[in-house]
């Protein structure tokens, strides 16, 4: 007897069918809003001139980090005008910023409930394991018809594909601190509410840093691949030069991205130094 | 010691057993199994069984144990940081394994400080914000809170120190930070857990001493944990033994030592009961000021003042003891404008030879107060010996 092959594809289909059909109007405001907010960014951006957008860059690495980060952030960015990828550039930096804050805002109430909760911690750590194994082109199929094509979609790929360590690190920063500390804040009569914000979150400050910078640079590497459904930026300059084989101009907008994205680390992890201190 | 005083905390029957089948393991106690056996044959572990003690108002109670012995489960069930499984902790009339949530924050609030072994200060905050942690807990107004916290500070000798943070410091000055977030919130009982444990010996000492300072000051009721018999018996008014989960022994230091409820506390003071072998003299300390026999009243009673003592020893030319001068007697002195002080002298007092053992002293410091003086053969004056010193001999010969 021929087994029957179990047909997870096409029940997967037809869920996303459904829902598709039963929240377009959700999906439809998402996608609204969403695209305000990634054009009045753009266009904030691009409305300032490079040299200006420049500067301010290179204050924010000198105030925040070294006068060595300003000097690579200086050149680097001089390089990417220089080379004619300045709007691209813009529009990828919205994209991750964009993405990054979506993911943010949702990671950090669901680490902090999982760290509290024992129960929601074994539901959730399968469930980001599978958000962050699973092939992340995968992402971009279903959301085409939640979003359609664009920068929207591309937006909904990477806050799954980049929320997890955010949700991670969040959870283990909380459990990260010391017993010691939640007896001391325990015998002195603490609330739930004190403990959390008085204690947990400002000891685990550092690490949920670091869970947002990893989160940062998982957005900026899915945004590129995101130009496969058509996001703006340096993802489409890379796909164009694939499709003409140039590999010349792949290079080069690859050389932005890896520019953007040592910016983007440096100066995240130089934020979470200077609150370490 | 003296039972009249009034009670802080009753502790009837508590028992703790760490396991999801608390009853079962509690049956096997009843029919008179010990903790192993129960661990065997149900997998509970009995923390502490069929705990009942008093904590007197305004005393330094001391809960003592090797580890393994349950006395940090046990001032944990106090303030609740652990759960219990039966029996009552009683504290101005709340019973603390029932209440509920709220009532337990409150009732943690007014009532526990808790000092900890590592300290425990949050990192993020400084020294005088560690200090206030309790009173911000409380919703104590800032600029009060800041004045508590910085008297705290003062007390322990900290003071300067306030915008640090707690990595700055050493060892023990950041357990005086922990001593003063604990002061600083003004609860009714302070609990001490294995507080100087984490310190060196030298600092450890001096710390034992401040407590015992700031305690004469304030007669805060105080539970303090240690695994250290010296520690014991240097600070604690009282202590409870534990072994294994059961209370073995409880008495004043000088209780525990001369009068061991059982074997364990025997082998346990061991060491220190070569008190037989041990003598006045070896806990004999020189005489830190004496007064002449041909010294006016008024030169005496200023020599007390300045070494802040009420009594002191007269001695002759050849410092033979002659007598006490007590400081009410050379008030008097002055008063009747006497000329010199041997009139008013009392025989009132212990004195004892130099190999006289040392455990025979514990009988006379219950006595009277002052210290017991050494004197040869000549009935010269040798030295004095303090209660402390014999505990501290005693403890000393203990650790060897």
């Amino acid at each position: 007897m021929e087994i029957t092959r179990i047909p997870l594809g096409s029940w997967i289909e037809s869920g996303l069918t459904w829902l598709t059909s039963e929240y377009s109007v959700v999906t439809r405001g998402i996608s609204r809003v969403t695209q305000a907010g990634i054009n009045s960014l753009n266009d904030g951006l691009m409305w300032l001139p490079e040299w200006a957008l420049l500067a301010i860059i290179a204050l924010l690495c000198w105030k925040l980090a070294s006068t060595r980060l300003a000097i690579g952030a200086v050149a680097g960015l001089a390089l990417i005008w220089n080379l004619g990828l300045w709007n691209p550039m813009i529009e990828t930096l919205t994209l991750v910023v964009i993405a990054t804050l979506v993911a943010v805002v949702i990671a950090l109430p669901v680490g902090i409930a999982a760290a509290l909760s024992e129960r929601l911690y074994r539901v959730i750590m399968p469930v980001l394991d599978f958000m962050q194994t699973m092939p992340a082109f995968v992402y971009l199929i279903p959301a085409i018809p939640f979003f359609g094509i664009g920068s929207v979609s591309a937006i909904f790929a990477t806050v799954i594909f980049s929320m997890p360590p955010a949700i991670r690190f969040t959870t283990l920063g909380i459990r990260q601190v010391p017993t010691e500390l939640i007896e001391a804040a325990d015998a002195y009569g603490a609330t739930r509410g004190q403990k959390l914000f008085k204690v947990q979150l400002p000891l685990s400050l550092p690490t949920v840093m670091a869970g947002i910078n990893q989160t940062i640079m998982l957005a900026l590497s899915m945004v590129v691949i995101a130009a496969m459904i058509g996001a703006d930026g340096l993802g489409s300059e890379v796909w164009r030069a694939i499709q003409r084989l140039r590999p010349g101009d792949g290079f080069e907008a690859g050389i932005a991205v890896v520019i953007l994205a040592m910016l983007l680390d440096r100066l995240t992890q130089s934020l979470r130094k200077s609150r370490r201190s | 010691m003296d039972e009249t005083r009034p009670v802080k905390i009753q502790v009837r029957g508590l028992s703790k057993v760490f396991g999801k089948q608390p009853k079962k393991a509690l049956e096997l106690r009843d029919q008179g199994l010990k903790r192993p056996e129960i661990l065997e044959k149900t997998g509970q572990t009995l923390g502490l069984s069929d705990i009942s003690f008093d904590v007197y108002e305004g005393e330094l109670l001391v809960i003592m144990g090797l580890s393994g012995s349950g006395k940090s489960t046990l001032i944990r069930c106090l303030n609740r940081l652990i759960d219990t499984t039966e029996g009552e902790i009683v504290i101005d009339g709340e019973n603390i394994p029932t209440l509920g949530e709220k009532a337990l924050l409150e009732c943690r609030r007014r009532h526990f400080s808790m000092v900890f072994q590592n300290f425990a200060l949050f990192p993020h905050r400084t020294v005088q914000q560690n200090a206030e942690f309790g009173l911000e807990i409380r919703g104590v107004e800032k600029s009060e809170r800041q004045s508590i916290a910085h008297n705290a500070l003062k007390q322990v000798g900290l003071e300067g120190w306030e915008d640090a943070y707690p990595n700055q410091l050493s060892g023990g000055m950041q357990q005086r930070v922990g001593l003063a977030r604990a002061l600083a919130n003004d609860a009714s009982v302070l609990l001490m857990d294995e507080a100087f444990s984490a310190l060196d010996p030298l600092i450890r000492k001096d710390m034992q001493q401040e407590l015992l300072q700031l305690q004469s000051k304030m007669q805060k009721t105080t539970v303090f944990i240690t695994h250290d018999l010296d520690e014991a018996l240097n600070i604690g008014d009282r202590i409870v033994l534990l072994k294994d989960g059961e209370v073995v022994q409880i008495g004043t230091p000088e209780e525990i030592l001369t009068k061991p409820a059982d074997d364990y506390v025997r082998r346990f003071i061991e060491g220190v009961d070569r008190s037989r072998i041990l003598t006045a003299e070896s806990a004999m300390r020189p005489v830190r000021t004496t007064a002449r026999d041909s010294d006016g009243p008024r030169t005496a009673l200023h020599r007390m003042r300045d070494h802040s003592i009420d009594s002191i020893y007269v001695t002759d030319r050849d410092r033979q003891l002659l007598g006490l001068l007590e400081a009410d007697a050379a008030s008097r002195a002055i008063e009747a404008k006497a000329e010199t002080i041997t009139d008013h002298l009392t025989q009132d007092f212990r004195k004892v030879p130099p190999d006289e053992p040392l455990q025979n002293l514990f009988a006379m410091f219950s006595e009277k107060s002052y210290p017991i003086a050494v004197v040869d053969e000549q009935q010269r004056l040798l030295g004095v010996v303090v209660k402390g010193a014999v505990l501290d001999e005693l403890a000393r010969a203990g650790e060897q």
